[in-house]
């Protein structure tokens, strides 16, 4: 693969994440996440569309008018979501029921809308359907890991297996029932933005603005 | 090379290329929806029959983990009651019953009056099918589809109550669109645990049967008649008390139960 076309693929799963390092995208990430079945639906579905909408994104981006072109890049990006929604509903039944209106939410998850705009409509249909692929990877990594931390410590269990035996079962493990409120999907981001950010330093951002001491006298 | 540049930007630009970009931009994507809708239709048709025969059995108590949801449907008894008389109608075959087109068929449904409609649903059906569970010649529940308006959607649900028509023995809601999260605990188990035992009506006849938020004191006597509501979803449990209010109340399976209570099932 050459080094663009790889670079496309591999950089929004962790160099330039569209969920750690952009922090796009997490309204779903904290939705879909507290059991990890309906989260893989999930990741499966973002790919999908942010593949192809960028894919025919970059299609049509030479005759693409500037004036309607985000309403354009939301009409093909809203019309394969209505199509990935459909085909959830007509393939995992139960599954759809369970992720309700987060699937015909991808609509608005800017992660799409944000690499159309940004990279399908400056760049070849291969390179773009790459790029689109790629971000949805890095966005199903997060929210694995996501789902496998709020699932496990939740409940004790993954994809419905029993790992952790709960007390109330015979077991050891008392559930955290915080883990599947919405919060503690804000915790986990939280610390994997920081466990990558210590790994990769160069994602630290600059401050904006810094606190510093001010004597007494000047304060008043 | 800058001029020519410039030339294309204004071709490209114009209003006429703008309205064909846009047309057969909507043309492809109408036609890839559409396409999608049709071709999938018939399995989803299929998925939403099972999953309401699926609940039927739920609320039966008929429910085996890894069964056939359609070979254990076999022992359930669909029949057609007439809802003004109470009395069964068996000249309408409960196979070829559809509530919902019945509901928007001027000549087999009825308005509901505005004072009545607690449910907010406008129309009902002069018929409905409701189902009998049986245990060898004995009917051990009587399972009524009840529908309503909650905050967002309308909650299709099946309510199943003891041969006697007062003592509810489950619920489940099976279709709905409130908010995720929040008023989906209409779906959940622990909810659903405090609905048997629950009674229906007071010895007046009144449906006393309600959601309300925080547990009724033991010594209360309204205890018997009270489901605990959920905190931050008072309009869901509302809507759900309206709807159980209106479907069990004299405009709905009312006169049917009176004549269970009196005849039995």
């Amino acid at each position: 693969m050459s080094s663009p076309a790889k670079r496309a693929l591999l950089d929004p799963i962790v160099d330039d994440n569209p969920v750690t390092l952009q922090v796009l995208g997490i309204c779903s990430a904290l939705a879909v996440t507290t059991s990890l079945l309906p989260s893989l639906y999930m990741c499966v579905a973002l790919t999908v569309v942010a593949s192809l909408a960028n894919a025919s994104v970059s299609a049509i981006r030479k005759v693409l008018p500037n004036s309607i072109r985000i309403i354009v890049q939301m009409t093909i990006i809203a019309s394969l979501v209505i199509v990935v929604d459909e085909s959830l509903k007509a393939f995992a039944f139960e599954t759809s029921r369970e992720l309700s209106v987060f699937v015909g939410l991808i609509i608005t998850n800017c992660i799409v809308l944000g690499r159309t705009e940004s990279f399908a409509s400056k760049n070849p249909v291969g390179l773009s359907f790459l790029d689109g692929l790629g971000n949805g990877l890095g966005y199903s990594v997060i929210l694995i890991l996501v789902a496998t931390c709020r699932e496990l410590l939740g409940k004790g269990t993954l994809l419905g297996y029993t790992i952790l035996p709960n007390v109330a079962d015979g077991g050891w493990y008392s559930p955290n029932g915080m883990m599947l409120l919405p919060p503690s999907a804000f915790f986990v981001i939280g610390l994997i933005i920081w466990a990558v950010r210590t790994w990769k330093a160069e994602q630290v951002e600059e401050p904006e603005f810094r606190i510093h001491e001010v004597h007494r006298t000047e304060a008043h | 090379m800058l001029e020519v540049h410039k030339e294309q930007n204004i071709k490209r630009e114009s209003v006429a290329r703008t309205l064909l970009v846009a047309f057969f931009v909507s043309l492809v994507c109408s036609s890839l929806v559409a396409s999608a809708a049709v071709v999938l239709k018939p399995r989803q048709v299929a998925n939403a029959l099972l999953d309401v025969r699926r609940n039927i059995l739920e609320v039966a108590g008929l429910m085996e983990p890894g069964g056939d949801v359609n070979e254990l449907f076999g022992s359930i008894e669909p029949r057609i009651v007439d809802l003004e008389t109470g009395a069964y109608d068996d000249d309408i075959d409960p196979e070829e019953f559809d509530s919902v087109r019945a509901a928007k068929d001027p000549k087999q449904s009825v308005a509901i009056p505005p004072d009545l409609d607690l449910a907010r649903i406008g129309r009902r059906a002069k018929h409905a099918r409701i189902y009998l569970v049986r245990e060898g010649d004995e009917v051990s529940r009587i399972i009524l589809p009840v529908s309503g308006y909650g905050l967002w959607s309308t909650l299709y649900g099946f309510l199943a109550l003891e041969p006697d028509g007062n003592t509810v023995a489950d619920i489940v809601f099976y279709e709905h669109g409130e908010t995720a999260g929040i008023g989906d605990f209409v779906t959940k188990d622990a909810w659903r645990a405090d609905w048997p035992g629950k009674l229906v009506y007071d010895e007046e006849g009144r449906v006393r049967l309600e959601v309300r938020k925080g547990r009724a004191a033991a010594d209360d006597p309204l205890s018997g008649y009270r489901v605990d509501g959920v905190s931050g979803a008072t309009l869901t449990g509302n809507g759900v008390t309206n709807l159980i209010r209106y479907w069990l109340g004299d405009h709905g399976y009312g006169p049917f139960l009176r004549k269970v209570q009196r005849e039995g099932p």
